[in-house]
């Protein structure tokens, strides 16, 4: 037989203002997008994806150098054709970024840690990938910026039309970030092993613009250039190219896209179904492995 | 070699839903391979076109980079590579018996597939599948080598890699063609240059070249790894 009692050991509650669910997503982002430039941790963490950033640097500022003393027009890279230029680049900074951002916490089973406090699952979720996503447009944008300002410093001709075309590829450079950022989190959130979401991210890339390029390649050599303009739908890269070429007016960077209004309007469904399908994964992935 | 490094080696890379990681990427070509022998789409133009582009310069690096920083990488930096090292166990034994793990992981994975991804495509014409398969085998135990002592010497091995593979290898070696010809992807394919009579196969090193710089690249790498695991100062997890 026990006789037990509860004490009142005076434990408080807390009384004062609560910051809310905007303060949570904003610290969140904030604290991602740090991450992903390795900002806030050693050295050696930030030294790979500001040596991509400057590689991403390069070929905007040698084309603004060159056009500044020849003055041809035609040295000048394409607004619009940067990021598929440069997709290589891009795409080893998202493999070796997104599992700084979607594995470590699942691969040091710290999950549950941050929804013992008040995160909702989808603003965590959110809050990932909008930090990702920003930080590849910056990647991407930034170049494409020097490049317009460069051109408008060293006075190329036509410059309204520039503006034109500027502001239509950093839509295309916001879509590509988002669509990029959303295929690598899934990636890597569902290879925590260190060093195999690298490879899972750019495998996924890789392969599909390979397989691609092969079947456009086969494709084109049979004169049938509308399975080869479908089939540009299944890379990443050629996707949102075909989103700028044809519903932002842009000249094709790619092998061959889609034709028609059509061809564009399925490519940006083809982002959207990406985008809305990876966060829907992202949550239950996270729910998941807050629970256990 | 010893053994139970191996076996503990193999579990890591092949545990849970890894090994499907890397059974995906050659599943991918043989699928490819398929469809394109099924369609008729099997000349030996674009048969060259797939084993090489597909084969050995996509699947091939992906899967020795995978295998060779996998099999020490992982280990070293969360410090678990201590309980391999503090054994009576020569440090050099260690590294082989990683290296020949990510060797068999390479020849299971990339090796095999790119055989039968060849005699799906053109059966026995001009020797081509054989060809390929050894060119794969020799850069895959060259590749593995480079990458097992990148991860030693570097904790950002996947990404020196990576640039390695794709930046110095492809994009640059469009534009300099001095960067084409120092690299690992010419010199497996020149093996398989000479192996076969098919035209469309090109390298730009001779074989009397490559065959050198294969052996001295593969030797390099795996005394470089086990140099710098005598002197392995292990920090802590970040």
């Amino acid at each position: 037989m026990s006789t037990s009692t509860i004490h009142d050991i005076g434990y408080r509650h807390y009384d004062g203002r609560r910051n809310g669910r905007a303060y949570v997503l904003r610290s969140l982002y904030v604290h991602s997008l740090r991450a992903a430039f390795g900002l806030g941790r050693p050295a050696r963490a930030k030294v790979m994806p500001f040596i991509l950033a400057a590689i991403m640097m390069l070929p905007a500022a040698g084309s603004v150098a060159v056009f500044a003393v020849t003055k041809e027009e035609d040295v000048l890279m394409r607004y619009s054709s940067y990021a598929p230029t440069l997709q290589v680049i891009i795409a080893i900074f998202l493999a070796t970024q997104a599992p700084v951002l979607a594995s470590r916490e699942l691969r040091f089973h710290v999950v549950p840690l941050y929804f013992s406090r008040p995160v909702g699952h989808l603003d965590f979720v959110l809050a990932k990938i909008a930090a990702m996503t920003s930080a590849l447009f910056a990647l991407i944008a930034v170049p494409v910026t020097v490049l317009y300002v460069g051109g408008l410093v060293t006075k190329v001709p036509h410059s309204a039309d520039q503006l034109g075309r500027y502001l239509a590829a950093l839509v295309g450079c916001a879509l590509f970030a988002l669509v990029l950022a959303a295929i690598g989190m899934v990636v890597a959130a569902f290879t925590p092993r260190r060093g195999f979401g690298v490879a899972a991210v750019i495998a996924v890339f890789m392969l599909s613009s390979t397989l691609v390029l092969v079947v456009q390649g086969i494709a084109e050599s049979e004169t049938n250039f509308t399975l080869s303009g479908w089939a540009g739908l299944f890379a990443p890269f050629n996707l949102v190219d075909t989103v700028q070429v044809r519903l932002l007016n842009a000249e094709k960077s790619s092998v061959q896209v889609a034709p028609g209004l059509k061809g564009g309007v399925v490519a940006l469904a083809m982002c959207a179904a990406i985008v809305f399908g990876s966060v829907a994964v992202l949550y239950r992935r996270f729910r998941k492995a807050g629970l256990s | 070699m010893n053994s139970t490094i191996a076996m503990i080696t193999f579990r890591a890379m092949l545990g849970r839903r890894r090994a499907l990681l890397l059974l995906a990427l050659p599943l991918v070509l043989l699928v490819l391979a398929a469809v394109l022998r099924y369609t008729g789409n099997n000349d030996l133009d674009i048969s060259a076109d797939v084993l090489q582009k597909f084969g050995l310069a996509t699947l091939l690096p992906l899967l020795a980079l995978i295998a060779g920083t996998g099999v020490i990488g992982p280990e070293i930096d969360d410090g678990q590579i201590m309980y391999v090292l503090t054994k009576p166990i020569p440090r050099q034994v260690v590294v082989l018996t990683k290296l020949a793990v990510a060797i068999v992981l390479v020849a299971v994975f990339a090796v095999v597939p790119t055989l039968l991804a060849g005699m799906v495509l053109t059966g026995s014409t001009a020797g081509m599948a054989p060809a390929f398969t050894a060119g794969v085998l020799v850069g895959g135990v060259t590749y593995s080598a480079v990458f097992v002592a990148l991860a030693v010497a570097s904790r950002n091995a996947v990404t020196i890699g990576l640039l390695y593979a794709l930046v110095w290898e492809s994009l640059l070696g469009n534009f300099a063609p001095g960067a084409k010809s120092a690299s690992i992807q010419q010199w497996a394919l020149s093996v398989t240059d000479a192996m076969t009579s098919a035209t469309p196969v090109k390298s730009t090193v001779d074989l009397a070249v490559a065959v050198p710089l294969l052996i001295v690249v593969s030797l390099g790498g795996t005394l470089l790894a086990a140099y710098r695991l005598r002197s392995l100062s292990v920090a802590h997890a970040e």
